[in-house]
């Protein structure tokens, strides 16, 4: 039984709790030393009477082991034993009350919310990519989610894509996109870099005038050297209007010649210069609309890594739907390679340490990977 | 609305080009011939005029037309048989690169034309300069001038009739504010102007007039030699009133010493398949004289005769 139980508690998104204080705690002991060697992501908290919200967060993978659960049903069934051994057996979830186990009622949210992992990922895959930028954008703006968000859509779309996202948007909500930007993000300092971004219509040939590039190269570098000097913040240089200018009205291609340049001039790569200056919002902005215009696949496989990596937060978790839904029909290829070549290690590889269920089937789906159970 | 005058029935594709290639022909050049093709055909009927041409002939009409017309009167008829996101494209290049404070093209392109429009300008610039039309904006034009015309060029309003009266009360309220503080290039300014759609910037500034007793326009008027202000007040005129800003510019092209070529041929070139009737009407209101009589006046020969015949009147 307590195998199975094991095998239940894992499925509902992997976390354990032990209680290793209590003397009462007596079975619980036993079921640690049958789990310790056999759960990657075994967490143990305390058996406090408030379990600490923010603690369940980072606790165990993403997405719950469906078939697991299924199973269980009929093995189970007709043994209500089993199933109260279960509910002793898992103090994360419920909790005694006398003769009733109650359910912990920040577990239970956390628990809708990696229940709802496949859902969202299958309903961000079905929708229109344009509805689903548009709809990206709105959730950065109307509900606080990370304006690099924000930042990703802008500049990792075509041109084309940008353009419908922006005629998605007019019809979802009825006002334009850079007009909802101009308006959240007017007392920031790097308004004028996001709504320069969304509006752009890139050219996307491939000439490129050398010359001009290497202008800019080092116009760039004169700006971020005046920022490190006056020891402003980076925020200076996000407003400094000849950067703003480069970034939001040239095209990728002469973009990349630029960043070339720079690094020939300045001995380091741009966004070097530009990370390590504090992290503050508008220093992250500025390194992110970097990176997504130079180098597309690099910054989706931090992006992935980010999520992946214990004490990963909700946002963070979320960009992996969303990089794997919005990706898989572009550059994944490109992403997977990157994931290798920085961290040591397959990018499917890590989803199937970390994810569980449909949700990590969905995903391997998506990342091109075929790997079997 | 347009003035533009198409036969009812049009001749075929092929015809067309046999009389314009007949006009080019021998000495001297048959321009009465070319305004009678080209000044009464739409723009689809232009395009597959220049591509059956091109297939025919094995040059570009617009290349032939440059080699046997010459002065103000190639540019109106290279102007006109342009489509008008081509047409919009290159009226965007030349101000963007010869830009001084002066400069209305930009203004008028982002401002009367719908987004749709301005958005194929766009592309069309993408197809015909190789590089984006708020790039060259923003690498030719300087200073407050930059800040406000590289999110105008770069705007994709929304199109639609939804307007928020609370936000354009308050919007209203911001604007006054700012120009009351003699910001002018305030980013709110900025930003009110080049996002915010059609529908609700005429809320807004409806609800200035409502809120402060006088039009908007009449508080940037603070120093008639401030260029800045004198493009502000174009934007809002585009928007509230097109057809009379367009009669003001034609009014001072055509008055005083000397014609402004440049001015009348871009906006006759430019309106003749849209809006150029109602323009004209504000004309005879505005001057109580035809516009078609005042172009007469001040214009001669061939240049004369096409502006005419966009005008609907011959």
């Amino acid at each position: 039984m307590g195998d199975e139980v094991q095998q239940l508690t894992r499925a509902f998104s992997g976390t354990v709790s032990i209680c290793h204080r209590n003397e009462t705690c007596f079975d619980r002991s036993i079921i640690l030393q049958l789990l310790l060697p056999l759960m990657p992501s075994l967490i143990i908290i305390s058996c406090d009477d408030q379990l600490n919200a923010k603690r369940i967060e980072g606790l165990g993978g993403l997405g719950v082991d469906e078939p697991t659960m299924v199973s269980a049903l009929a093995r189970w069934r007709k043994q209500p034993e089993k199933r109260s051994g279960f509910r002793k057996g898992f103090p994360g979830f419920f909790k005694s009350h006398g003769d009733i186990d109650r359910c912990e009622e920040e577990y239970m949210l956390h628990l809708a919310a990696e229940f709802a992992r496949f859902k969202n990922l299958m309903v961000l895959w079905a929708m229109h990519p344009w509805e689903r930028d548009a709809r990206l954008a709105h959730h950065v703006l109307h509900q606080h989610h990370p304006p690099a968000i924000l930042v990703e859509v802008a500049s990792t779309r075509s041109a084309d894509e940008l353009l419908g996202a922006r005629r998605a948007y007019h019809q979802l909500f009825h006002h334009s996109l850079e007009e909802d930007v101009a308006y959240r993000a007017k007392d920031k300092p790097y308004c004028n870099l996001l709504v320069g971004l969304v509006s752009a219509y890139r050219y996307e040939g491939p000439r490129v005038n050398e010359e001009v590039a290497r202008e800019e190269a080092k116009a760039l570098g004169a700006a971020v050297k005046s920022a490190a000097a006056g020891g402003k913040k980076l925020a200076a240089v996000a407003e400094n209007g000849e950067v703003v200018r480069i970034l939001t009205t040239r095209s990728k291609p002469h973009l990349v010649e630029t960043f070339k340049y720079y690094k020939e001039m300045h001995g380091r790569r741009i966004e070097e210069d530009l990370v390590g200056h504090g992290h503050g919002e508008e220093e992250e902005t500025l390194v992110e609309t970097v990176l997504c215009l130079a180098a597309p696949a690099r910054y989706f496989s931090k992006v992935m890594e980010g999520a992946l990596r214990d004490g990963a937060d909700h946002h963070a978790k979320e960009a992996l739907t969303r990089v794997a839904v919005t990706r898989s029909d572009h550059d994944m290829d490109e992403i997977r390679d990157a994931y290798l070549e920085q961290f040591g290690v397959k990018l499917e590889d890590a989803i199937a340490a970390k994810a569980h269920g449909h949700y990590r089937d969905a995903l391997l789906s998506l990342v091109g990977a075929h790997h079997q159970q | 609305m347009a003035t533009l005058t198409v036969p009812a029935v049009v001749p075929p594709v092929a015809e067309d080009c046999e009389q314009l290639h007949k006009a080019f022909e021998g000495w001297g050049t048959n321009e009465k011939l070319i305004i009678s093709v080209l000044a009464h055909r739409d723009a689809a009927h232009r395009r597959a005029i220049r591509r059956a041409y091109a297939e025919a002939y094995g040059k570009e009409l617009l290349r032939a037309l440059g080699d046997e017309i010459h002065g103000k009167f190639e540019r109106a008829v290279i102007l006109w048989t342009l489509e008008p996101a081509e047409r919009d494209a290159v009226l965007a290049n030349e101000e963007a690169k010869k830009w001084h404070p002066g400069g209305r093209a930009l203004v008028e392109i982002a401002c009367t034309r719908t987004p749709a429009q301005l958005f194929a300008a766009r592309q069309a610039y993408h197809d015909r300069f190789k590089r984006s039309l708020e790039e060259d904006v923003a690498a030719h034009v300087t200073g407050d001038f930059r800040k406000l015309l590289v999110p105008l060029v770069s705007a994709y309003r929304y199109d639609g009739p939804e307007v928020n009266i609370s936000l354009a009360h308050s919007e209203a309220k911001i604007l006054h504010e700012k120009i009351h503080k003699k910001g002018y290039s305030d980013e709110e300014i900025i930003r009110i102007l080049t996002t915010r759609s059609k529908a609700q910037l005429l809320a807004t500034f409806n609800s200035y007039k409502d809120q402060f007793d006088h039009p908007i326009n009449k508080d940037l008027k603070a120093d008639p030699k401030d260029e800045f202000l004198a493009t502000l007040r174009a934007i809002i005129r585009c928007f509230i009133c097109p057809d009379r800003y367009f009669e003001k510019i034609l009014r001072l092209a055509l008055g005083g010493m000397g014609t402004d070529e440049d001015d009348l041929t871009r906006v006759i070139a430019t309106r003749a398949e849209f809006d150029l009737k109602l323009i004209k009407e504000a004309y005879q209101k505005r001057n109580s004289v035809p516009l078609e009589r005042a172009v007469a006046k001040d214009t001669t020969r061939d240049y004369e005769d096409i502006l005419l015949a966009l005008l609907g009147a011959e």
